[in-house]
């Protein structure tokens, strides 16, 4: 009987497998096995992972701990904005929040040395592009994220939102700004 | 006893409840309607997002895109879902519809819904997207336009399942439901569950956004909405299989290489599928690795091992048929021989090889925990469900309804010519512009976006040269797809409204073959490897199937590799 | 399939898989249940444990 039809057989588990079927069967059983296994052997040996480390937070205490960093460790402005570019300390933790269209502050890393970057959002969802790295994390106002990233790359780097904020999203633009350290 | 009117359609032999006939009838013309509508939309889309075009201002750029996602992702596929419910059950079970009346108060809160919903949304001030993630408000009747529709898709659903249980008591088949009836279970079960998280999440973010409620959890509601979110294109997968097996069926009077397999797999799909809805969270701040992991792979990939075996045992079965018929030379003669013609057939292998090589594969790779990285938000992820809901789900909804053009709707098919080159048209296009997309995403451009020039920003961002092409090639790709799917509407509706009618008789009577009995299967001797290749009874699918996998494993390394290529993070 | 393989009368007995796929019910309980605990119930335990930041 065809597949719009009751099966033919009133016992029909009892039915022997294909060979087609059987072969396929274990060949795509072991496939969703290796990339399944593939992630937590990434988590082991490859070197992008997100630590999931986050906390519970508030626009405003997330805004004081933001603007804390802003005081110590600005070292110039940029656009006629006067966003702050900041150079925190290698291995420091950095905040880097985002707003209603804007990522702030403008953050100036060295290339090789290893941050603690926290992440939150003072209001709505907002979508950390990186570009052109390319890494892209969500950002959500109440959660602090924490990624710890080694940028290996000097130059500058553009933060672009990339989830809906409203109609100002496509001007929400940031930077990370990568220097050769050593210096 | 009361009497049920029943009639036999002469071409396929398929019967008719006449109550349940009208319910396909009117679900299936709103479907239409909703396609039409979303379509328009995507047409301005598709030229706002080409960036030599960019059509319209931000404002109704983001309102035609949140207009564009609720009508094709909910209204079309779920109006067309419940008619392919009661097709499922009534028809093909050759039984009553439970409770029509019902399921009539389930279709006009649908309608209800799609329409103050879509009110909502042309009233500008509901522009937020399909997901409208809190906290960013929306008129309250968006949600409630939502809620509305999901109560009537569930009391559709519950119909369905009423209809089983009415012809399992009336005894109207003997052992199991069909196979294709088993795949419409499994879309409608999923359906209930996702139905079950929209309530979850739709009615508190109602009562918010009303003032009744302070506050909703950013995080909160993302895990609940997505499993109401991707569930629902789950719905689709379960349905639109079930559709394809239903096509071999029709068209080559294919049976199921073996009822167990393609059974179980529906089963995997029914316990592990709506799990992926973990997709959307891979780099949410919170959630543990180990949830993320186990989330998203559907519990070790047990469900894209369904799909996978789905993928082999639809055009297996196919090709037993064909040789079966004696298309016996080569691997491949079936397939050459297959009605290319016939845009049933055409479509459905096209939804098929589409959903297959562009939309599953990439499936997999962008939920992939870490891959997820360089994927998540990009345009990339919209290329992706193009090629699972328009190329898979939408395009195999229209092959089916080709057939019931004349079956259902008594109508001869408007414009034949052009009905045989719809699903190419349709088809290749998309599947170019699902390509070009994800080649867009690749490079970082942003879903969702409504300039990738960045004008007006205080801070710039110019994209590669490629990145503008791809885009551009969206554009014209898309225009071409919408072409396609205009010219569906336009046979659909001119066949359904003013088609010549179908000469053969087919009046309404009692049901004469209550009792579909079945009969043995003829089985060649040596059973139907004989037909095949080194014993195999379909070796041309099954050397698909390989290319299909060597294709996955390739993309797959590839994504590692460019993955391993960005900034160290832990 | 033959019924005259078995001796007795009595029909042969259904396997308890093919069961299971037969009751739309009992698959409908498994739907709901296995997503409802594995992603819901498990993600939300996560999301209400997450500390406070300092």
């Amino acid at each position: 009987m065809t597949s719009i039809q009751p099966p033919a057989e009133a016992i029909w588990w009892k039915q022997p497998l294909d060979r087609v079927e059987g072969t396929w069967i274990a060949i795509a059983l072991v496939w969703s096995l290796i990339m399944f296994v593939m992630m937590p052997v990434w988590h082991i040996y490859g070197k992008q992972n997100l630590s999931n480390e986050a906390y519970r937070t508030t626009a405003s205490a997330f805004q004081a701990k933001t603007q804390a960093m802003v005081d110590q460790y600005t070292v110039r402005t940029m656009t006629d904005q006067q966003i702050p570019v900041v150079k925190p300390p290698p291995g420091s933790d950095v905040y880097l929040l985002g707003r209603l269209w804007q990522w702030w502050p403008i953050l100036e890393l060295e290339k090789g040395q290893t941050y603690r970057l926290h992440i939150s959002s003072m209001d709505w969802q907002h979508g950390f592009s990186l570009q052109p790295q390319n890494i892209n994390l969500q950002v959500l106002p109440g959660y602090e994220m924490v990624v710890t990233i080694t940028p290996d790359t000097s130059g500058d780097q553009t933060i672009i939102c990339n989830e809906y904020c409203g109609i100002g999203h496509h001007t929400m633009v940031g930077k990370i700004l990568v220097t050769e350290g050593g210096s | 006893m009361k009497t049920e009117l029943f009639r036999t359609c002469p071409e396929s032999g398929l019967q008719f409840h006449k109550p349940a006939e009208n319910l396909m009838r009117i679900h299936a013309v709103l479907a239409v309607v909703m396609l039409l509508i979303g379509g328009l939309s995507a047409l301005a889309v598709t030229l706002t997002r080409w960036p030599a075009v960019h059509l319209l201002p931000a404002d109704k750029f983001y309102q035609l895109l949140t207009f564009h996602g609720v009508n094709m992702l909910i209204f079309w596929i779920i109006f067309f879902e419940i008619a392919v419910l009661y097709f499922c059950s009534s028809t093909l079970l050759k039984v009553r519809l439970a409770t029509p009346r019902i399921a009539w108060i389930g279709f006009f809160l649908m309608v209800a819904g799609a329409v103050v919903n879509n009110l909502a949304v042309f009233g500008g001030n509901a522009s937020v997207m399909m997901t409208s993630y809190v906290p960013m408000p929306a008129n309250p009747n968006f949600y409630l336009g939502l809620i509305l529709f999901a109560v009537g898709a569930l009391i559709g659903c519950f119909v369905f399942l009423g209809t089983l249980v009415i012809a399992k008591e009336e005894k109207t088949y003997e052992g199991s439901i069909p196979l294709v009836t088993f795949g419409a279970l499994t879309a409608c079960i999923i359906a209930i569950f996702t139905i079950a998280m929209g309530a979850v999440i739709l009615i508190p973010t109602y009562m918010w956004s009303m003032g009744w409620i302070s506050h909703i959890d950013a995080a909160m509601y993302r895990l609940i909405w997505w499993a109401f979110g991707h569930s629902s294109q789950q719905i689709n997968v379960a349905a639109h299989v079930s559709v394809w097996y239903a096509i071999a069926a029709i068209v080559f009077g294919a049976k199921p290489l073996s009822e167990k397999v393609s059974r179980t797999a529906f089963v995997l799909y029914i316990a592990f599928l709506q799990l992926a809805s973990a997709h959307h969270l891979l780099v949410d701040p919170g959630l543990s690795s180990t949830w993320k992991i186990f989330n998203t792979s559907y519990a070790m990939y047990l469900a894209v091992l369904a799909s996978m075996i789905h993928g082999l045992t639809v055009p297996g079965s196919i090709e037993v048929a064909q040789r079966s018929k004696g298309y016996t030379k080569g691997l491949f003669e079936w397939l050459r021989k297959a009605p290319w013609g016939n845009p049933v057939f055409s479509g459905m292998f096209i939804s098929l090889i589409g959903f297959g090589f562009l939309g599953g594969i990439s499936g997999v790779v962008m939920g992939t925990e870490q891959i997820n990285i360089i994927i998540h938000n990009t345009i990339y992820v919209p290329g992706h469900f193009h090629a699972t809901v328009v190329i898979g789900t939408t395009l195999a909804f229209m092959s089916l309804t080709y057939f019931l053009i004349p079956v259902l709707f008594r109508r001869q098919v408007f414009l034949p010519g052009l009905a045989k080159w719809q699903p190419y048209i349709f088809g290749i296009s998309m599947m170019v512009f699902t390509l070009v997309m994800m080649g867009a995403g690749t490079l970082g451009v942003e879903r969702r976006h409504w300039d990738m020039a960045f004008t007006d920003a205080a801070l710039g961002f110019d994209y590669p040269a490629s990145a503008y092409t791809l885009m551009g090639l969206v554009g014209l790709s898309g225009t071409a797809a919408i072409v396609g799917g205009a010219i569906f509407v336009l046979i659909t509706v001119v066949s359904v409204f003013f088609g010549k009618r179908v000469e053969s008789e087919s009046n309404y009577g009692t049901a004469t073959t209550r009792l579909l009995k079945a009969e043995p299967t003829i089985t060649p001797a040596g059973g139907h490897e004989a037909a095949g290749k080194f014993g195999f009874a379909a070796p041309g699918t099954f050397a698909m199937a390989i290319f299909f996998l060597a294709v996955f494993v390739v993309y797959y390394a590839v994504n590692w590799k460019y993955l391993a290529s960005v900034w160290p993070m832990s | 399939m033959n019924q005259e393989t078995t001796d007795t009368k009595q029909p042969e007995r259904v396997p308890i898989m093919q069961r299971i796929i037969d009751n739309p019910f009992l698959l409908l309980f498994i739907g709901v249940v296995v997503p409802t605990v594995f992603y819901v119930v498990w993600g939300i335990m996560e999301l209400v444990t997450i500390p406070l930041a300092n």
